[in-house]
């Protein structure tokens, strides 16, 4: 059961972890200064997270946060692909969506947690859902604000949903073991808050005019099997970056 | 939640509907004052400004420039342009012509004294 547990919360850190540093490479690139700092402080928040996470392991006796994040192997991870995809050209229209697309995805994983058998992660959850309120606020008002803009706006956003949906979308692909978690009351099923997803979603797409077509199978299909440990062909290069330092030194502190 | 005082507007994200903002080639985006609180109840401070397309942008914007570091329980911003200045030439219009010493707390520093002797002189003597 523990390996169970621990599959569900490494789903969710390395989540966190991946969609961390890939908004943190916006430092610097930000459209203006003052977004930049927002956004890199929403990028510290979620690496933040991951770290809070790990540790609800390490305090049942499993590895550390440095060990979980730095010094696995890639078929041991558990992200969903979506936060393992590159920046691309650094259309801040595609940031955005994705930004807008997690967030959405985390307030209910959240919100549903609270009430999580498992004490330690609904304890943390409501933590979380503190700085996930900001972050969600951020999010919403971006897209209301520039789908409701200019034309070019618009259409990068347009453009960036219909990339970034079928990703999006396997963030509530079925759990390895899916059937234990719920029957413990650890988290509800991938169905339902997916579900709650579309619903939090759909209106503010709306109002910012934006289409939302479901993707279809043939685009989910090749994206099956990432909470089991297939990994995007983007997440090499990602890692290899993440670990530069422990690779050059793996005595290194930080 | 919304404010009973209907002088007061209260951030409502999920109620926020933005209108289209008019957008030239090359404009730039005004800028907003933000004050914050630190505790409740204490007086706004102003700590800076920054640029933003509207008071819902400079809010969520300004939360990360300005609350990150410090204590804060709420936020305000206020478009730069609805400030109105005293102009600096107009400095003087603080300095008094006379000594006005007298509105200062020093002031009444020997009120008591000043009291008790009074008091003194009224008391009937005691021959």
């Amino acid at each position: 059961m523990i390996e169970v547990l621990e599959s569900l919360v490494l789903s969710l850190a390395d989540d966190e972890l991946l969609i961390g540093h890939r908004h943190a490479e916006w430092i610097g690139l930000g459209p203006i200064l003052e977004e930049d700092i927002a956004f890199a402080s929403i990028a510290q928040d979620e690496t933040g997270h991951a770290q809070a996470y790990y540790q609800l392991l390490t305090d049942i006796g499993l590895r550390t946060p440095d060990e979980y994040a730095f010094r696995r192997e890639p078929s041991a991870f558990r992200s969903a692909h979506l936060v393992e995809l590159p920046n691309f050209e650094y259309d801040y229209g595609l940031a955005l969506m994705r930004h807008f697309l997690y967030d959405a995805a985390e307030q209910v994983r959240l919100e549903a947690l609270r009430q999580s058998c498992y004490e330690p992660l609904a304890g943390l959850a409501c933590r979380l859902l503190r700085e996930e309120k900001y972050h969600w606020m951020h999010a919403q008002l971006w897209i209301k604000r520039l789908g409701c803009s200019t034309e070019e706006a618009h259409s990068r956003l347009q453009s960036a949903l219909n990339q970034l949906l079928p990703y999006a979308w396997m963030l509530f692909e079925e759990l390895p073991n899916e059937e234990e978690i719920v029957a413990a009351g650890w988290m509800p099923p991938s169905t339902e808050l997916h579900r709650q997803w579309i619903a939090r979603i759909t209106p503010i797409l709306e109002e910012a005019h934006l289409s939302l077509s479901p993707p279809r199978p043939d685009q989910l299909l090749p994206l099956q099997g990432a909470r089991r440990g297939a990994r995007s062909p983007y997440f090499e290069e990602l890692y290899a970056e993440m670990t530069e330092v422990v690779a050059s030194d793996p005595e290194a502190e930080w | 939640m919304a404010s009973l005082d209907p002088r007061i507007r209260r951030a409502e994200p999920e109620l926020w509907h933005i209108p289209p903002l008019p957008l030239e080639p090359l404009g730039h985006w005004q800028t907003y004052e933000v004050f914050i609180l630190r505790t409740r109840g204490s007086h706004a401070q102003h700590v800076g400004s920054l640029h933003a397309p509207d008071a819902e942008m400079a809010l969520i914007l300004a939360k990360e420039q300005y609350a990150r570091r410090s204590q804060c329980v709420a936020l305000w911003v206020v478009p730069t342009d609805s400030i109105l200045w005293t102009s600096p030439e107009d400095e003087d219009l603080f300095l008094p012509a006379t000594d006005k010493t007298y509105r200062e707390p020093q002031g009444y520093l020997h009120t008591r004294e000043r009291l008790n002797k009074y008091r003194d002189r009224l008391k009937p003597s005691a021959s």
